[in-house]
């Protein structure tokens, strides 16, 4: 009965935890994932088919979208947690929180960012992106999305003790989604003029990194605050 | 600072002080808020390439650069709260972000009576106006969730920590329109462009912002008192004030 | 037998509890040394549930602290986290999840690395329903799933909240056997529970009583 556990034992047993839940409730994973394939189809039946506008504008479609999405999904991050008191034990736990709190992220990220990633590319074949902007737009939703989950797990974090959130989550957390929509739609522009995007590409891993570090913490005390 | 402000994390001590200061504030506001409009609206030189329609700047200006200010403020407030433990501070913080709101609002609209005359338009994508309108998004942010929560003890401190994580991004979201905003309206017009004001126009403006700034502070007082006296509503000492003012 | 040592666990200090403008508790004291077994008392809406919360460090008391060995809890949490154990009304058991993945998942966050998980669940009598979902088993079931936890710790503070729910008798008397021997290791149990005990009885039993307040 010796406690030996080593923090990466801890967050590898988190991890695999919420993998396994969400596989055996597939509807998590895909209910999202729907969500952005019907809302990107609905932008051409709402502003006509003519290959030229909608190419124009499809790197902000897909990112609008994927940002929606994101918002859909994470809703869910901590509410079943918060519902059946496993989260309180997490807050207990001797295992630091923060850490914790990034295993959960990173298990949302892999189930429902990684098949926003896989979808998009078809999407965008939709949408008559420019052949130039695919590497782009894989490479800006690879690097953002992260950050879309780090930073909407504060304001999910913070509104998981209330009976209405919803709404009231897309107000807390769009508009810190508004740099990261920015610079990667401007990355895509930027590759379909066959321009060099490494620069916007940078500052969204700058992006990444800040949110990285100083996310989990706001996670957190968020946290602590909604099961108060 | 540590003593100093732990001795004013008493409530009791803290609605007395909010009590002294209030009336100075007022005063004071009053004061550089009628100096600057009368003289801003009635004795300005007149533009000469933008005739009377300028004179806007004398309410746009002020608000426009204090809404940020008082951002700041709540922010640094929630700060000292979350890190201290002190309520009052996340009361203070609750207490400015409705004052700050108005002024955004204040901002936007006045930016955009402004932008009719000058641009012909109501709206431009400008990226001080594009700063202010995700600004007043932040503000309603902090303000929703503050109302979302039944327990107000609880819903300044979470109020308080998502005025933090809002004033980390808000450089960078600046930036983001800034650099965004150059790259899709390359040299539109800027909305001012006093380099070159004269000093009749500059002083009262000047007074102005000053004016506004003391303004939040007074009125930030008034409701910080009233969050006070919310969240002790059951405190002898309320109670005592109460029968002294004579509310049954 | 071990000493009996009268060394203070937990101590509240001043601690004042105020729930929706109400006042629950104002100016709660008490000490609580390692060996003895305390239940709070009171009726529904008094703040017992609140009590064990701020106890364990899940809610911030309005006023006063929690002390773990005369230090602030807030100050000395991961200390504090090692040597407690809380189970709510709801203990974090996930329905998607077999009984023995449930327990696996709470004994390794917890920071076991070494136990045998199918020894402590048939101490539980849930021998047979290792692999059944959460989601299926009967209320008892459920809860033993999140006591089973007792079973293998070496936490020093026991704060339970309601720990009976949903128990038979015989599961109610095994619970008994293991506070007591649990104080008698030199360890302590804080709970709140409306059920009477048949082994644990008044005269080991500390009660800490909370009155409804109105106003």
């Amino acid at each position: 009965m010796k406690k030996g556990l080593s923090f990466r034992q801890a967050f590898f047993t988190l991890l695999k935890r919420d993998l396994q839940i969400a596989v055996r409730h597939k509807g998590d994973i895909f209910n999202p994932l729907l969500f952005f394939v019907l809302v990107v189809t609905l932008f051409p039946l709402g502003i006509g088919p003519e290959p030229q506008v909608l190419s124009r504008v499809a790197p902000g479609i897909i990112w609008v979208a994927a940002l929606l999405a994101s918002m859909l999904s994470l809703e869910r991050l901590f509410k079943a947690d918060f519902v059946d008191g496993s989260l309180e034990q997490m807050l207990l736990s001797p295992q630091p929180l923060p850490l914790m709190v990034l295993a959960k992220v990173l298990a949302h990220w892999l189930l429902t960012g990684v098949p926003l990633i896989l979808v998009a590319p078809l999407l965008a074949v939709l949408l008559h992106l420019e052949t130039n902007s695919y590497g782009a737009l894989m490479a800006t939703l690879a690097l953002g999305t992260p950050v879309l989950s780090l930073l909407g797990a504060i304001g999910v974090a913070l509104t998981v003790g209330l009976r209405k959130g919803g709404v009231l989550l897309s107000l807390l957390i769009l508009p810190l989604y508004i740099p990261v929509l920015i610079f990667a739609t401007s990355a895509i522009d930027a590759a379909g003029l066959n321009l060099p995007y490494d620069g916007q590409l940078a500052i969204i891993a700058a992006m990444l990194v800040g949110s990285l570090t100083l996310a989990p913490f706001a996670i957190g005390a968020s946290l602590r605050v909604s099961t108060n | 600072m540590w003593k100093w402000l732990h001795s004013y994390a008493d409530p009791e001590r803290a609605y007395k002080l909010a009590g002294k200061l209030l009336p100075w504030f007022s005063a004071i506001a009053l004061g550089m808020i009628g100096v600057g409009s009368i003289w801003g609206l009635m004795f300005a030189p007149v533009d000469y390439q933008q005739g009377d329609s300028y004179r806007i700047i004398f309410i746009h200006v002020p608000a426009a650069s204090m809404s940020m200010s008082a951002y700041m403020a709540m922010a640094s407030s929630a700060f000292i709260g979350l890190v201290w433990q002190i309520k009052a501070a996340d009361w203070a913080a609750a207490a400015i972000a409705p004052v700050g709101a108005v002024l955004t609002f204040i901002a936007l609209i006045t930016g955009a009576t402004w932008g009719k005359p000058m641009w012909g338009t109501w709206w431009v994508w400008d990226a001080r106006l594009t700063s202010e309108l995700v600004l007043l998004f932040l503000y309603l942010g902090v303000i929703s969730l503050y109302a979302a929560f039944e327990d107000k003890v609880l819903a300044a401190r979470a109020a308080g920590i998502l005025a933090i994580v809002g004033v980390i991004n808000i450089p960078i979201i600046k930036y983001s329109v800034e650099w965004w905003n150059s790259l899709h309206q390359p040299a539109t017009i800027k909305i001012t462009e006093e380099s070159s004001m004269p000093m009749e126009m500059l002083a009262p403006l000047l007074i102005n912002i000053l004016g506004f700034g003391v303004m939040i502070g007074a009125i930030t007082l008034v409701r910080f008192r009233a969050e006070i006296l919310a969240r002790n509503g059951m405190r002898p000492w309320v109670r005592e004030l109460a029968k002294a003012e004579g509310v049954k | 037998m071990v000493e009996k040592k009268a060394e203070t666990l937990l101590s509240a200090d001043n601690l004042t509890c105020i729930r929706e403008e109400r006042i629950l508790f104002d100016e709660l004291s008490f000490d609580i040394q390692a060996g003895e077994i305390v239940q709070i008392e009171g009726p529904n809406g008094a703040g017992k549930t609140s009590l064990l919360r701020i106890l364990a460090g899940l809610s911030r008391p309005y006023a006063g602290r929690v002390n773990f060995k005369d230090e602030d809890i807030t100050r000395c949490r991961d200390e504090f986290n090692d040597d407690l154990l809380y189970l709510g009304h709801l203990a974090g058991v996930k329905s998607e999840l077999t009984a023995e993945e449930n327990l696996n998942f709470n004994l390794r966050i917890s920071g076991y690395d070494d136990f045998d998980t199918r020894g402590i669940l048939e101490k539980v009598n849930l021998s047979g329903f290792e692999e059944a979902l959460a989601g299926h088993l009967s209320a008892g079931q459920h809860r033993r799933t999140a006591l089973a936890r007792l079973w293998n710790t070496n936490c020093k503070l026991w704060l339970l909240d309601e720990p009976f729910t949903a128990i038979d008798k015989k599961g109610v008397e095994e619970l008994e056997h293991l506070f007591l021997s649990h104080a008698n290791n030199g360890g302590c149990v804080i709970m709140t529970t409306h059920q009477d005990m048949s082994i644990i009885g008044d005269d080991i039993l500390r009660k800490i009583k909370l009155d409804y307040r109105f106003v």
